[in-house]
């Protein structure tokens, strides 16, 4: 426990440190890299909190960031940009296209329910492509970020610590949740649904308030990342991203705490590395030829994850 | 005008279904069978595709083009089955999910690799680029009709081979009870593999029919992959015949709303409504097809268990 918590401390500390290190070094690019894999983060631990501790596969997690990018930019088209009515709108746009997806696809299981979401995520896709009005196939540029009293987003560094505080506030939700009577039933129910039922609990309707937490939750990040990017596109929903996600979550360790975040940092890093920083221009160029048997292999070969070199599981 | 209209899209619609039901086929055995989820499927269909554009230039053949693109699929099903997928089946639907991820990443970029990102164009040999008078008025490109023709031969000798066999036989036993399958001694293993290649094959064959008409592209099996998982939840896992009547009805339902759902909406609200609201409504049919099927039949309209 104690190791964990200087773990933790340590981390979070780096992370504080790093705007003014960057700024000082002229290496803005870190801040903004940075910034990236938190967002991210955000939505991979919202992710875990169904798949690590509810046992849902749900391959359909980018619907939320594209539910939450476009209430922002919706909103920031039609000339508001206040920040609490945009982020509002993504929160609870984004846990009512849960609610929708998930009364329909918690109904069944296994791989029905891996396809499915995968499908109303496709479908929120072609819906993002046909809105004409919003960019389309192509997108729109967000003309400026939302507006908040007191704090400006504009700010690059203060946009840094916005991020890096909600993080940190989704991690200890999901923390809360998973530890309460609610999380209790949740993990009760993925391990043994049987037995869940013999004592009395219907997991249904506690399976669908998670879904449509981690939902509100990836339509926090979608709000971040529109503000991110400045850049709206279809993009955000696209099948892709929710395998990518999918993918911080298993790489760092799933059910743990630690798990998306180390994953996040994981994926995001290995995939810069290989797009940019590596010396030979065929792999730069080619850099999915390498990812994707890198990631064949981390299932094969590396089924606990980052967070597993560590030992024991919090979940 | 209308009828003649809507018969020509309703004959695109079957022709879109057959080419989905092909993928859908080998899919729903593999998931039933196997119990294994292959996103990768859809990377199958565009080998096929790229095989059979790359072996009609190098032979300078159409027909050869095409059985060597069929070949090549099964033969590529055949080694990423043995090399990638044998260790997963095992594992959960999870890991298989990302596993075939990974491989799509791959496959997508190895044939930008070898054939560029570029759209490739082929043509077709004289004999199946003209059309035919269907109906007085309504001419229909032969090719089109060809493939609806070749799709509902498969589906027919899918039929009889999943019906009539020995292999069918092993096929359905191993769909409805894996484990008693193998303690009976029967070489699953083997049974696995053939069954793989021939979902290959099919998907190849739809890849490679479908290559003519619309783009040969990296990432042209995915966008049909999604599709082909609509037709199997409404279809039902495991049975061909629900791949077929999901196919069919996914193809006429997709085609048949984007031809007509924006004339149609303009009667019931204002036109300039229906030009913004038709073609989002459209796309999302068949996927609020899937939802109500669901509410009404979780399992599919067929299940084999």
């Amino acid at each position: 426990m104690k190791t964990r918590a200087i773990l933790w401390g340590a981390f979070v500390l780096l992370l504080a440190a790093l705007p003014p290190v960057a700024l000082e070094l002229g290496q803005p690019f870190y801040l903004d890299l940075v910034r990236r894999i938190m967002i991210f983060a955000i939505a991979a631990i919202s992710l875990n909190l169904i798949l690590g501790y509810g046992g849902m596969v749900s391959f359909g997690h980018a619907a939320y960031l594209g539910v939450g990018g476009y209430a922002v930019g919706i909103l920031a088209f039609h000339g508001f940009d206040n920040g609490l009515l945009q982020w509002g709108a993504a929160i609870g746009g984004s846990a009512l296209v849960a609610l929708a997806i998930g009364a329909v696809s918690i109904r069944t299981s296994g791989v029905y329910f891996i396809m499915i979401t995968l499908a109303f995520t496709q479908m929120l896709y072609y819906l993002g492509v046909s809105l004409e009005e919003y960019g389309g196939d192509d997108g729109m540029r967000l003309r400026t970020r939302s507006e908040f009293p007191l704090v400006d987003l504009k700010d690059p560094v203060t946009f840094y610590y916005v991020v890096l505080g909600l993080m940190l506030l989704s991690i200890f939700i999901v923390f809360k949740l998973v530890n309460s009577r609610f999380g209790m039933v949740l993990r009760a129910a993925k391990s043994n649904e049987a037995r869940a039922l013999a004592i009395g609990f219907s997991p249904y309707p506690y399976r669908l308030a998670a879904f449509v937490i981690a939902g509100a939750m990836g339509g926090l990040a979608g709000a971040l990342l529109v503000n991110h990017t400045s850049y709206l596109t279809p993009d955000f929903m696209h099948w892709t991203r929710s395998g990518e996600i999918m993918f911080m979550v298993i790489l760092g360790g799933m059910a743990t705490h630690a798990g998306p975040v180390a994953g996040a940092f994981a994926f995001l890093l290995v995939e810069d590395m290989l797009s940019a920083w590596v010396p030979l221009a065929f792999v730069r160029e080619h850099w999915q030829l390498f990812l994707g048997p890198l990631l064949v292999l981390s299932v094969l070969f590396f089924r606990r994850g980052l967070a597993g070199i560590f030992g024991k599981h919090d979940g | 005008m209308t009828f003649i209209l809507f018969f020509e899209q309703l004959l695109n619609g079957v022709q879109l279904g057959v080419t989905l039901f092909l993928m859908a086929a080998g899919l729903t055995l593999v998931l039933g069978i196997m119990n294994f989820v292959n996103l990768a499927h859809g990377s199958l269909y565009m080998v096929g595709a790229y095989l059979m554009v790359a072996a009609t230039q190098w032979t300078g053949s159409y027909p050869l083009g095409v059985a060597l693109g069929l070949a090549g699929t099964l033969l590529v099903g055949m080694a990423v089955e043995v090399a990638a997928l044998r260790p997963l089946y095992a594992r959960d639907h999870l890991d298989q999910v990302l596993a075939t991820f990974g491989l799509i990443l791959f496959f997508n970029e190895l044939v930008a690799i070898i054939w560029g990102r570029a759209s490739l164009y082929t043509s077709l040999p004289a004999w199946l680029q003209g059309h035919v008078e269907l109906l007085p008025g309504s001419i229909y490109p032969v090719y089109r009709l060809t493939v609806i023709g070749v799709g509902l031969f498969v589906a027919f000798v899918l039929w009889y081979v999943v019906t009539r066999t020995r292999l069918g036989m092993l096929i359905r036993a191993g769909a409805s009870n894996r484990t008693m399958v193998a303690a009976l001694g029967v070489n699953i293993r083997l049974l696995y593999t053939v069954v793989f290649g021939f979902g290959a094959a099919l998907a190849g064959l739809a890849g490679l029919m479908a290559g003519p008409i619309y783009s040969v592209q990296p990432g042209m099996g995915e966008l049909i992959l999604i599709q082909v998982f609509v037709v199997i939840v409404i279809g039902g896992i495991g049975s061909v015949r629900g791949a077929l009547v999901g196919a069919l009805i996914v193809g006429i339902v997709d085609t048949l709303g984007r031809a007509f759902l924006k004339p149609l909406l303009g009667h019931v609200i204002s036109p300039p409504a229906a030009e913004a609201a038709g073609p989002a409504l459209a796309s999302m049919l068949i996927y609020l097809l899937m939802a109500l099927v669901l509410a009404v039949k979780p399992a599919g309209l067929f299940t084999s268990r």
